[in-house]
């Protein structure tokens, strides 16, 4: 009963006493979220949203694909930036401080309309979902960048130093000795970046592009039943961001070593 | 080898670490730098290896003049192994890996024949055992132990060693000094920076004292120890071995 309640760090706990905390602590979560709801005295209206269901499906989907193209355009977008703040042209290295300083400072509702405004307009209703993820992706990247940044300054002087020594190459050193430590360094933020650009998405809507949120506002505007969208949606976005966190827990947990 | 130094100066800063130095060593097996701490040991040796560019003058070995910029001096090496005073094994990759790793990326072998020879040498130091530990999971003195493997692997034409027992406490630091001098049995040539007097005595053919940046004087090992001709490299002496 003492394990269940109590943590003791200096000694691992059994699966019977992790188990059921986490379920405790998850029955006192839905029990005060219940317990909230019960004193609205709403009227559930679940048929009726769950009428709508396609349309629901069609959103999802469409901010899976939206998440699927940002995820790796977006650390791409953060390596290349990380790259140019470590590279030995001056210049590129400030170009890479202003667009990052630019773009952490602006809300992304503000940039979304200024790349889309300028660029984005122009192209096909085709292009309309990729073009959304690429501004989302220039966005994120920043953030991301900083991430690496932080990954890369993480790593000791003394391994640049060694992987010299041994004749490695500018190029082979980071790609063999600084990225694979960096990496480890940065896989918990990245992680937490991750779910942010899942949520970020809902973003695009004001774009006009029929995402997850989007869908839910239009639901919403047919049937008044607010809460069942909403509570629907959030598990709905759960089912994207929770396996993220999940797999790079796991990632990190195998990559892990000491220095 | 032989090696000798031409009008060599570095600073940091104001420091003047290496002083215009200019020797020739003639032919040797194997050479110590001893001296006080700052006397510009570690810097020479960090020159010869190849990290340090000197403000002016430069360095030969075995009578070729190393060029300066830095594709001859990533050549230059690629042919060298040098051992740190911290070990500075990748983190990340297992002992192995951290042979194997050069061989493949530097040297052009093929994963096969970097893993054979990778395996041979750690097999030598008696380290078969410990070969797909990472270096968090072994004792300074393993750790140090494959970092020398990982120098001698490539087949290095000079070994150089900056204080390399320095962070071993005195059981570790017998097990790499043990190491170093069958190395040098084999016929593997090296420069050596240590506190290790004794050692020093012992395995180098060629012992150079620095103070100030300047090599104040050098010789065979047996005639520096025995009857210093300097005042500095005496006082240094009697300081370092009174206890």
């Amino acid at each position: 009963m003492r394990a269940l309640l109590l943590a003791d760090d200096r000694t691992p706990a059994p699966v019977w006493a992790r188990v059921g905390s986490f379920l405790l602590a998850l029955v006192v979560f839905a029990g005060i979220g219940a317990g909230a709801f019960a004193l609205l005295d709403y009227q559930w209206q679940w048929r009726l949203a769950g009428s709508y269901w396609r349309l629901f499906w069609d959103g999802w989907v469409t901010t899976l694909e939206i998440s699927a193209l940002a995820l790796p355009l977006s650390c791409l977008v953060g390596l290349l930036f990380a790259s140019a703040r470590r590279s030995p042209v001056r210049p590129l290295r400030d170009f890479s401080r202003i667009y990052v300083e630019f773009t952490r400072g602006t809300p992304l509702l503000v940039q979304l309309f200024i790349y889309w405004y300028a660029f984005g307009q122009k192209l096909s209703t085709d292009y309309r979902l990729v073009s959304g993820a690429l501004i989302l992706s220039l966005f994120e990247g920043a953030y991301i960048s900083e991430i690496f940044r932080a990954g890369i300054e993480s790593v000791g002087a003394s391994q640049l130093e060694t992987a010299r020594a041994l004749g490695f190459t500018r190029g082979q050193t980071y790609r063999y000795v600084i990225f694979p430590q960096a990496l480890r360094q940065s896989l918990p933020p990245l992680a937490g970046q991750f779910a942010s650009i899942i949520k970020d998405s809902s973003l695009l809507s004001v774009l006009g592009i029929a995402e997850f949120s989007l869908a839910a506002s239009q639901v919403n505007s047919l049937t008044y039943t607010t809460f069942e969208i909403y509570l629907s949606v959030a598990v709905g976005y759960l089912i994207l961001t929770l396996p993220i966190s999940l797999w790079t827990q796991q990632w990190e947990k195998r990559s892990r070593f000491e220095t | 080898m032989h090696l000798s130094l031409e009008a060599l100066n570095k600073s940091f800063g104001t420091n003047r670490v290496i002083d215009n130095v200019t020797v020739d060593f003639g032919e040797l097996r194997s050479l110590a730098l001893i001296g006080p701490s700052g006397g510009g040991k570690s810097t020479l040796l960090r020159i010869i290896a190849g990290l340090e560019t000197p403000d002016s003058g430069g360095f030969a070995l075995d009578g070729q003049r190393v060029g300066a910029d830095e594709e001859s001096l990533r050549v230059h090496r690629q042919h060298l192994g040098v051992v740190f005073q911290a070990y500075n094994l990748f983190p990340h990759l297992t002992a192995l890996a951290n042979i194997t790793l050069p061989l493949e990326k530097v040297h052009g072998l093929t994963p096969a024949a970097a893993e054979e020879i990778a395996r041979e040498t750690l097999r030598r130091f008696a380290l078969a055992d410990h070969a797909h530990k990472r270096p968090a999971e072994l004792s300074g003195g393993q750790k140090q132990r494959v970092a020398i493997a990982r120098a001698i692997a490539i087949k290095p034409r000079l070994l150089l060693f900056d204080e390399p027992t320095s962070a071993l406490d005195p059981e570790m630091t017998a097990e790499v000094l043990d190491v170093i001098e069958e190395l040098k049995d084999e016929g593997h040539d090296f420069l050596l920076v240590t506190h290790e007097m004794g050692f020093a005595r012992h395995v180098a053919d060629r012992v150079a004292f620095l103070a100030q940046g300047r090599i104040i004087e050098h010789g065979p090992a047996g005639e520096l120890f025995a009857a210093p001709q300097s005042r500095e490299c005496r006082d240094f002496l009697a300081r370092i071995l009174r206890h």
